[in-house]
């Protein structure tokens, strides 16, 4: 009696619960549905029934947003990430294997000078950094945004991948140690290689982040715009004005690799980003 | 040896260390140092102004609009996104069919959806959501709440609305990340836990606010900081998406978006570093206070 009162009440509340999750899956696929619907849609049935199919998909849309330029705009965000993202790495694991295991005086401050930096939000220090970056002439140049890029990913790179340097084994370090190898061979030969479940985790942060970035590109390169600035143009940008197929078409670019990656990676994006947030 | 150690620690630090030097540290420092002066940005001249910047601040009427507009997400963001996170969260764990505690059928399905807002950029979902709040009864919004009865709203167009708008898509954009969270800490907690509440016959809420709740603490705790300093910021979305940006009638102004008007446009680069400054001990002072008023013993497991 009693287990069966509970298996009914447990079907209700399972039919809840469902209910409760559809309403707000609809709620946060909805807008990116329509988003890619619009994109072949014209502007006026963009304005009409949001609801409604295009009677003609309108291709051309994408023609047009090519023809403005969001090809080299994902070209630069391509050069800029993948520039990035290697040395961030490459720096990142340098700072925290040194600190995780090499004690020195001075070890606990540089990695709290390094810590200190996920706290505090970078347009804090905006004004200076442009002055800082025109100054040695890097504003809207590559290198100039590669290294101001590595330079605000270290301080969360360098403490997650301090926490994974210190879960790995000692004995093969040291065996290959004694084996002759030097301090800089044990790191790129032994350990980096060992780590390389917690470098993919940190990669993948580091793409997300890097490829979204928009505070940093928008004041720090404004004659090389990326992907983000050119999106957030969209709404004020004047040549756009009533051709709203061409600013879907340019969003659903903007979107749709990032979704098919997204999809593909979805567990390793999904603990990618969190295990930064749970130490 | 012993040389060879300190060479290879010192080659090591030294080009990561200069980078962070350069482009962190040292333009913080500057911050500080211009929110002192006169400095318009443009011009290489600058006198020492004292604390003539922190006293205009202070009078400054579109600053604390601004401020009490992120005082309201402030508020916000951490309450809805916690909130829903965690409901979303429970019911993905044991809101499925069967003897004792199951998670949900779909589980998988609900947590990528969930999360999809996460992994695009600021600009895309602020574009799109400009779109979607249309004033027009043909809006997305408009025509939803249409069939419900309501409406049309004017949503960004509207000062009493826009920065609820904003409030919203924070929230819409974060739940997902902090479901992902709470989930992957409520799996780590053994499922004997959860079985036996049930067998002692405690109910399925009662569980979730005297069982789960106390074990996820130390997540729940990390998550209202890092939304806190989410609330802070908000520049990106507030940027592309409101009207102005910062409109109508500066009813979306927010600290992060003076900043960089009085910096860059105004011309008034010591003013804005004073701002900066004020943001700056304000982040500290937030993030002390929520992780000093939150604290409680660390339950393990």
């Amino acid at each position: 009696m009693a287990t069966q009162r509970r298996t009914r009440g447990d079907i209700s509340v399972t039919a809840a619960s469902h209910i409760v999750l559809v309403i707000w899956s609809f709620i946060v696929i909805v807008p990116f549905a329509w988003a890619l619907v619009a994109s072949t849609k014209t502007t006026r049935e963009i304005f009409g029934d949001p609801w409604s199919l295009p009677a003609d998909p309108q291709w051309q849309n994408f023609e047009s947003a090519w023809d403005n330029n969001v090809g080299e705009y994902l070209l630069n965000s391509v050069i800029v990430v993948s520039g990035g993202v290697v040395l961030t790495m490459l720096l990142g694991s340098m700072v925290a294997y040194v600190l995780a295991r090499y004690p020195f005086p001075g070890n606990r401050f540089i990695f709290y000078l390094f810590a200190s930096g996920m706290m505090f939000p970078v347009f804090l220090a905006l004004v200076p950094l442009f002055f800082v970056v025109k100054s040695f002439g890097m504003l809207s140049t590559y290198h100039g945004l590669i290294l101001v890029y590595t330079a605000y990913s270290l301080p969360f790179t360098v403490f997650f991948m301090h926490a994974f340097f210190r879960t790995l084994p000692t004995s093969v370090a040291e065996a290959a140690v004694i084996d002759g190898a030097s301090h800089t061979n044990v790191f790129f030969r032994v350990m980096l290689p060992m780590a390389k479940p917690g470098l993919l985790s940190i990669a993948i942060f580091n793409i997300l982040g890097q490829w979204n970035q928009f505070v940093l590109p928008q004041f720090l390169s404004p004659d090389k715009p990326l992907l983000t600035q050119a999106v957030a143009s969209l709404l004020s940008n004047q040549r756009y004005r009533a051709d709203w197929g061409t600013v879907f078409a340019f969003l659903a670019i903007a979107m749709i690799p990032v979704i098919v990656a997204y999809l593909a990676f979805y567990r390793q994006v999904q603990s990618g980003l969190t295990s930064g947030t749970l130490k | 040896m012993q040389y060879g150690k300190y060479r290879f620690i010192v080659g090591f630090l030294v080009a990561p260390l200069v980078l962070y030097a350069v482009f962190v540290i040292s333009p913080f420092i500057q911050t500080v140092y211009y929110s002192f002066t006169n400095w318009t940005g443009v011009s290489p001249e600058f006198e020492y102004v004292g604390l003539a910047n922190f006293e205009l601040l202070w009078k400054d009427d579109l600053f604390r609009e601004a401020f009490f507009n992120n005082i309201v997400l402030l508020v916000g963001l951490p309450v809805f996104t916690v909130l829903l996170a965690l409901l979303f969260a429970f019911l993905l764990n044991v809101g499925g069919t069967g003897a004792g505690v199951r998670g949900i059928a779909g589980n998988g399905f609900y947590k990528v959806a969930f999360f999809l807002p996460q992994v695009l950029a600021v600009p895309v979902i602020a574009v799109i959501w400009a779109v979607i709040f249309s004033p027009e009864s043909e809006g997305l919004a408009n025509s939803f709440l249409g069939w419900l009865g309501l409406g049309p709203y004017d949503w960004l167009a509207s000062p009493d609305m826009a920065l609820y708008c904003v409030l919203w898509v924070l929230v819409w954009g974060s739940v997902g990340f902090y479901l992902v969270l709470f989930n992957a800490a409520m799996s780590s907690v053994p499922r004997d836990i959860f079985e036996a509440a049930f067998i002692d016959g405690a109910s399925r809420l009662s569980t979730f606010v005297r069982v789960t709740m106390p074990l996820l603490w130390d997540t729940i705790q990390t998550s209202w900081v890092y939304l806190a300093i989410l609330a802070l910021d908000a520049y990106a979305l507030v940027f592309v998406m409101t009207i102005g940006p910062g409109g109508p009638d500066n009813s979306t102004q927010v600290m992060a978006l003076r900043i960089a008007q009085e910096g860059f446009q105004n011309g008034k680069a010591g003013y804005a570093s004073a701002m900066g400054v004020v943001l700056f001990f304000l982040t500290l002072i937030i993030a002390a206070v929520l992780l000093r008023v939150t604290r409680r013993e660390r339950i393990e497991y």
